[in-house]
């Protein structure tokens, strides 16, 4: 096998045949995939299905704490996990650029089989193709995901009351704070691991537990817990208010923020979701949380409030101020 | 990182507050936050509306992108599309419209710039890059001049050529001394900028607090550094006093970093220098020394920084002179929004605008 992916790796022939029964089929061996039909063959699904789809095309593929082929299922499952469905099987559509070092995909396909292996998510199809030498970014890897209903909870704005609590499962901010870092271009060096993990086992087993008590997940993704947010209030059309001393942050992703004029309301997490729950259940909720490992800094850091819609912060100076979209990328501040 | 949760405890906070009302006397006092991270901090920090009726927060001209008047903007695209120049800059100049573009709008065409975060990272693309000429857009006060002056020592020592600077670098004290001396203005306080006095030191500011009578304090940016810079500032007027106090002792001095001071002494010359919407104010410019002319791109290129008081309907001009607040711009969250900025204190992350619409639509 050649230590570099070329681009027949990608034409059909067997240069292709060899790159998948040599090195993916190894890593993704299972009954639905291996037999390499056009389409992985589920069998009967019960349930109410959820299905959904990412791309992934993160730079560098590997920072502290996780690496592209992990979040590639993490994000699939945890965006059905959101939407109370148990991930069933996921596809996987590999971009590879010429010359990208076998090496670095094999870790990616590793990933990918221990997270899946994590969430319990069988990889039933996939794709590869290859891309000429620069018009690529080494790996970008798709998603999609198939899932089934856990207790046939569905995601429902529309039932969010005042008097509701706001949770997130834990620290803001720590994915992309890693993978700032790791592109080594901010010359700082800081003790962040990005928290990219899947979340099924975190939040499925709640909706069961407490039935009719959960009313709405999101996973706090690109911009952030702020913008998830200000979706969420969005889509139920109500004020929700956060305090600013209740919002969980790592010390050294504070710092960094502090640092570079970041806000990390508004920084990308790969293991975290937002849940509107009912006041009566929000602190059983947070002990329950804070059992899972991935749920262990769980908190209350809000309230849905009567009156009007959007985002507010009530601030630790005693104030309150608007909490928006932002709009671009957060940059470091000039001075 | 306790330390730094003493300067946002809430009940220390709300003590101030009431010291500060307490303090304040009948009309509104007018102090004016020099610094944009003081104005974003402000906003952000939810102060403005608890001080409501017993302080004015103005906001001055200390965004550097704020500031960079358009014939900058014009200059940089100049070099990019006529000279063939690679641009590097810091991301917050790409929006900032020029009279008729903006390095956004021309980067969609073709122009190339590079988003760095540091003037070094410039120095090292140009050294990756022998064939092209690399101007860094070299935009900011006293805080960021060191930096810009080490990438030029460096490139020089390097022996890297094909670097080269566009400098738009300025100084806060005579900015402020020009809005001191403004009748239409009427500022009763400077809450003077944190970072800036770490390099220039808290004296620097003893000439406008001696030559207008306006007491000046050095703050840091936690919300307690902002109540407590308030604070000592309306007992200098309570008192009768104007002097410089320093709220930031646990990092700026009075004399401070004089390091940073000699570097930018060896690079830059002052000069005098336009600033968007306040016009031409003598000796607040920091050019590029001759001896460094190398690295002058406006020499370099013989591309210049024309500056034209613009006439338009935008009134960042008056919001950075103190003038009006951002809300009474008529242009304010209608034709002039972050996604769409007219003016630049709609752009920049520091501007005093963008920081009124982010954090104050309640």
């Amino acid at each position: 096998m050649h230590d570099k992916i070329l681009l027949s790796h990608g034409e059909g022939g067997k240069r292709t045949r060899d790159l998948i029964a040599k090195v993916i089929a190894r890593y993704f061996d299972n009954p639905v995939l291996s037999p390499f039909f056009d389409a992985g063959l589920l069998g009967r699904i019960e349930g109410e299905i959820a299905f959904t789809t990412d791309g992934y095309v993160v730079t560098p593929p590997f920072f502290p704490g996780g690496d592209i082929g992990r979040l590639a299922v993490c994000g699939t499952v945890n965006d059905l996990a959101v939407c109370g469905a148990k991930a069933v099987a996921m596809s996987c559509g590999l971009i590879l650029e010429e010359g990208l070092s076998m090496e670095i995909l094999e870790r990616a396909l590793a990933a990918m089989r221990d997270a899946a292996k994590e969430a319990g998510v069988t990889i039933a199809c996939g794709d590869t193709k290859v891309v000429e030498r620069g018009k690529g970014d080494g790996i970008f890897i798709t998603t999609a995901g198939v899932g089934v209903s856990v207790d046939g909870w569905r995601p429902a704005p529309s039932g969010i009351r005042p008097g509701d609590r706001i949770l997130l499962t834990g620290t803001m901010g720590d994915h992309q704070v890693a993978v700032l870092i790791a592109r080594r271009n901010l010359a700082i060096d800081a003790p962040v691991l990005s928290d990219v993990a899947p979340l099924s086992g975190l939040l499925l087993p709640l909706l069961p537990r407490f039935a009719g008590k959960v009313r709405f997940m999101r996973d706090p993704t690109r911009g952030g817990v702020g913008v998830t947010l200000n979706e969420m209030a969005s889509a139920a059309n109500a004020r929700f208010v956060l305090d600013e001393g209740l919002l969980p942050v790592r010390e050294s992703v504070r710092g960094v923020c502090e640092i570079l004029g970041f806000d990390p309301l508004y920084l990308a997490n790969e293991g975290k979701a937002v849940l509107i729950v009912a006041a009566d259940a929000a602190d059983p909720i947070v002990a329950a949380l804070r059992e899972h490992p991935y749920g262990r800094e769980a908190a209350i850091i809000g309230e849905v409030q009567e009156g009007g819609s959007g985002v507010r912060m009530r601030t630790l100076a005693g104030g309150v101020r608007a909490v928006d979209y932002p709009v671009g990328d957060q940059l470091p501040r000039i001075c | 990182m306790k330390y730094i949760d003493d300067f946002r405890d809430p009940a220390t906070a709300k003590a101030l507050i009431e010291r500060i009302r307490r303090d304040a006397g009948d009309a509104p006092v007018r102090l004016m936050e020099v610094c944009g991270t003081h104005t974003v901090a402000i906003a952000r920090g939810g102060i403005r509306p608890l001080l409501s009726g017993a302080v004015t927060m103005l906001s001055g001209p200390g965004c550097p992108v704020c500031v960079t008047p358009d014939g900058y903007i014009d200059a940089a695209i100049a070099l990019g599309r006529d000279r063939g120049a690679l641009l590097a800059s810091f991301g917050d100049m790409l929006r900032v419209p020029g009279k008729s573009s903006s390095l956004e709008k021309e980067k969609g065409t073709g122009l190339e710039v590079r988003v760095v975060y540091s003037p070094l990272d410039a120095v090292t693309l140009a050294a990756a890059t022998p064939d092209r000429e690399v101007v860094f857009l070299g935009v900011g006060f006293e805080t960021t001049a060191p930096a810009i002056g080490g990438a030029i020592k460096t490139a020089a020592v390097r022996g890297v050529r094909n670097f080269s600077v566009l400098s738009s670098v300025r100084t806060i004290p005579e900015a402020m001394g020009v809005l001191a001396s403004d009748p239409d203005v009427r500022i009763e306080g400077f809450l003077c900028p944190a970072h800036v006095s770490v390099v220039i030191g808290t004296d620097a500011y003893r000439p406008v607090a001696e030559t207008y009578g306006i007491p000046c304090v050095v703050a840091g940016f936690e919300p307690l550094d902002i109540l407590l810079g308030i604070s000592m500032l309306l007992r200098q007027k309570k008192e009768g006093v104007a002097r410089v106090e320093n709220e930031y002792s646990r990092v700026a001095t009075s004399s401070g970093n004089r390091k940073a001071q000699e570097l930018i002494r060896d690079v830059f010359v002052p000069c005098d220098t336009g600033w968007r919407g306040i016009g031409v104010i003598p000796g607040s410019g920091l050019r590029i020394a001759d001896r460094y002319a190398p690295f002058d791109a406006e020499k370099k290129l013989g591309i210049p920084v024309v500056f034209a008081q613009e006439k338009t309907a935008c009134r960042c001009g008056d919001v950075l002179k103190g003038k009006i607040l951002p809300v009474d711009c008529p242009l304010f969250g209608k034709a002039c929004v972050p996604e769409e900025p007219y003016g630049p204190c709609m752009v920049s992350s520091e501007g005093s605008c963008a920081a009124y619409y982010k954090y104050g639509a309640l």
